[in-house]
């Protein structure tokens, strides 16, 4: 009998336990339920807030500063969520009850089609907001967040300009040209002479390097040169019989199985040290890319990348800003988010912070036209950069792009080099996954 | 409890020969007594109720109304992007995860590390309760180190362990390679089971310690004493005392670790940090609770979450109602025991 009283004295205790927990759970979400949107402080001063993910880098670049300077009357108070995969989730569940938003809120390129599709009623329009041209921006860029019916909910902030960067170390050890523009004549146009060149460079490595960081990294980079994708211009799911994707794929798995690749599960910590020490020659490179070989190559890697031109221009990333329709402050809002993406804003942002601009109207500015990087041997990023951006094809994306992206080369590729399956049974696995992950 | 509302110890007013003056007063003394007595009937009865009320309240707003409307949502074709916008599918949901690969493999993969962790949990727990219910000295020191695994959060006892499980650069591979052995790959089919096993053993090994320990030091003193003058060793003290007097108690540590094997989520999410939700390549560490993240909230369908949500709390429903079985077989084995031996 008294065991059965301590047991029962046990599961009080817990179950007391358990809703103080809840209770202090309950008490602490009041700090981050929402940006609680807009509003004025206590001077007055109209609060604009701002919610994006991972480094915008507005507020490093001291734009926000700026623009409260320019207008004494506001207030700008950003949150940021770390990453974008739960940072989406979380606006579409405040988009659907209406509550938690922030005044302007971020979006990213993988997620712009569907919230394009399924959330522009929650959006204003941006297109007639004063101060926004549709001429300054790319037209590819501009028409990814615009509706059917000509309703643009989201401005465009950077974009993903695609290089290919290089260890110049392990080049010239391989007896391979270590000059940029040497570098980027060797596959100049053709994901293919890439892959030769890479075959030449394993006959001749250094110990334990290999051609490239990953077939996923390889993959993105030749699918995002391409113009199509996944879906078709009339939203049909097509990735299965796209001849583009099965290029891109045949690429990325070729220098898989030739053993060319250093394994690699992208924004993974073995990556990250990867970089640090130099297992690997080239890597697909969109501009943001620098600042993160930068930050996780560290002193070790200084003075050893170099950045030349890819095979073919492609675009990897980017993101828009738009405005929910229920804000309190929306005129301030649309003023903010138009001022944050104009032309002369992105140049600024580009030089503080790398991000490249989607207004090609900057690429003439001194900042970007000018722009060397330090730890990329001077490399001249702002015109390999502009130039690779001029070149982005026009794409067609969809809904479901990164589903799908995801799973073709976390499941598939990532098997092929990790378990060693063929490049035929990895796309099989593959594209179970991507059925089941498409299937409502 | 009968008769505590009737304190009255006056005769009944038509029987007695009191003056009429006076039985005015009294049956208005009377009749606060009985208001009174029936203020304290009422207290004794509905105040326990108050009390509980809170726990009821939490419990219906946050545990019971998201199961019945998961339960709702899962019947539906609903996706986050209107998730107030649901499709009536009827048990489509349930009834594809019959044929689905991806979720008979969470379920194995599920009980498998379920089994790993909980087993060696256990046993160690039991060991070291044994050990610390010696007269030792510091022993609150160790109690209280017991308990330190428990207070830190998963995010942080993952991420120290995905150092030491490193494919490349893990200090577990780099000790092996110091001492001449060969790398593990701490990421591949059944040995990331026995990775991610070694973060749950470790962070719930120290609660299960003290549950245990709390009950043994509640075993009467005397039945050791006379083990003892019978001749039994510290071991068979140990078979044959400690566990029987802790049967019940086990069983409670069973249900709960069962329970939290089969919700198992945030050791294997970031097992991978940066990896995405598909519990590795070949989702070979993939639980069902991973498998319900990566339905609801990276491809967006709620409805079919919802539908692994309830599968998992019937699954849970299924070893409750086992565990009552065993217990109830336990109870029944026990008295038959000891009937037995009163009769002989």
């Amino acid at each position: 009998m008294r065991k059965t009283r301590t047991t029962r004295r046990a599961v009080a205790v817990m179950a007391a336990a358990a809703i103080g927990t809840s209770l202090l759970a309950g008490c602490a979400s009041d700090d981050d339920s929402g940006e609680k949107a807009g509003g004025t402080d206590s001077k007055g001063k109209t609060v604009i807030t701002v919610g994006l993910f991972g480094t915008f880098g507005f507020q490093e670049a001291g734009l926000y500063e700026e623009y409260e300077k320019l207008n004494p009357k506001v207030k700008i108070e950003q949150s940021v969520v770390e990453r974008n995969e739960n940072y989406y989730p979380q606006l579409l569940t405040r988009l659907a009850s209406n509550s938690g938003l922030a005044d302007i809120q971020g979006i990213e390129v993988a997620n712009i089609a569907e919230v394009v599709q399924t959330q522009a009623d929650k959006f204003t329009d941006l297109s007639k907001a004063g101060g926004v041209s549709e001429d300054d921006y790319f037209d590819w860029k501009w028409n990814q967040a615009t509706t059917a019916d000509g309703k643009t909910i989201g401005l465009g902030t950077d974009i993903g300009p695609m290089a290919i960067c290089y260890r110049k170390d392990h080049f010239e050890a391989a007896g391979l040209p270590t000059d940029r523009d040497e570098v980027g004549k060797l596959w100049e146009g053709d994901w293919q002479k890439y892959l030769d060149t890479g075959k030449k460079f394993m006959d001749s490595a250094p110990k334990g390097v290999k051609w490239v960081d990953s077939a996923s990294g390889l993959y993105n980079a030749a699918i995002s040169s391409s113009a199509t994708r996944y879906y078709d211009e009339q939203g049909e799911v097509v990735y299965k019989t796209n001849p583009d994707v099965k290029e891109a794929w045949d690429v990325a798995a070729k220098a898989a199985s030739e053993d060319m690749t250093d394994k690699h599960e992208l924004f993974t910590d073995s990556w990250n040290k990867a970089m640090n020490n130099g297992t690997f020659a080239t890597l697909s490179c969109p501009a943001w890319m620098l600042g993160y070989i930068q930050d996780k190559g560290g002193e070790k890697a200084e003075d050893k990348w170099d950045v030349a031109p890819a095979p073919k221009a492609g675009n990897w990333g980017g993101s828009f800003l738009g405005v929910p329709e229920s804000g309190k402050n929306k005129e301030e809002a649309i003023k903010l988010a138009a001022w944050l993406t104009a032309p002369t804003q992105q140049a600024k942002l580009f030089a503080e912070r790398g991000s490249f601009p989607s207004a090609p109207k900057s690429y003439e500015t001194p900042e970007v036209a000018e722009a060397t990087h330090e730890y990329f041997s001077d490399a001249p990023i702002g015109e390999i950069f502009s130039k690779a951006a001029e070149g982005i094809p026009t794409q067609v994306i969809g809904p479901k792009d990164q589903v799908i992206q995801e799973n073709l080369t976390r499941s598939g590729l990532l098997q092929m080099e990790r378990s060693g399956l063929s490049s035929d049974k990895a796309w099989e696995e593959a594209t179970k996954a991507v059925d089941n992950a498409l299937d409502e | 409890m009968t008769n505590t509302g009737s304190p009255v110890s006056a005769p009944p007013v038509k029987q007695g020969g009191a003056a009429p003056r006076h039985k005015h007063v009294s049956s208005r003394e009377d009749r606060r007594r009985e208001r009174r007595s029936r203020w304290y009937q009422r207290d004794v009865r509905w105040s326990p109720y108050g009390f509980v009320a809170p726990f009821f309240l939490f419990f219906g707003a946050f545990s019971l109304f998201p199961l019945l409307y998961t339960g709702w949502a899962s019947l539906h074709k609903v996706s986050l992007t209107a998730p107030t916008d649901m499709e009536w599918a009827g048990l489509h949901n349930f009834t594809r995860l019959l044929e689905d690969d991806f979720f008979w493999n969470a379920l194995r993969n599920t009980f498998s590390i379920g089994i790993i962790s909980t087993v060696p949990q256990l046993l160690i727990a039991l060991g070291l309760a044994h050990l610390l219910n010696y007269k030792l000295r510091g022993a609150t020191f160790y109690r209280v180190a017991m308990l330190a695994p428990y207070a830190t959060s998963v995010a942080a006892a993952t991420l120290v362990f995905v150092v030491l499980f490193g494919r490349d650069y893990g200090m577990i591979n780099w000790f092996l390679g110091f001492v001449g052995l060969d790398p593990v790959n701490w990421h591949e089919g059944m040995t990331s089971h026995f990775a991610i096993s070694a973060i749950v053993i470790w962070r719930w090994t120290g609660y299960n310690t003290l549950i245990y320990l709390a009950a043994m030091q509640a075993v009467p003193k005397d039945l050791y004493e006379s083990a003892a003058l019978d001749g039994a060793s510290r071991w068979q003290q140990f078979v044959h005392v400690t566990i029987p007097a802790l049967r019940p108690t086990i069983l409670f540590t069973v249900v709960v670790s069962t329970i939290g094997a089969t919700q198992l989520f945030g050791e294997p999410l970031l097992f991978n940090p940066g990896g995405g939700a598909n519990g590795g390549p070949a989702h070979q560490y993939q639980t069902l609770g991973l498998y319900l993240y990566e339905q609801g909230w990276v491809n967006l369908h709620l409805g079919r979450a919802s539908a692994i949500a309830w599968m998992m709390f019937l699954i849970l429903v299924l070893i409750a109602l086992v565990n009552w079985l065993i217990s109830r077989g336990m109870q029944k084995r026990e008295l038959g025991r000891k009937t037995a031996r009163r009769r002989s």
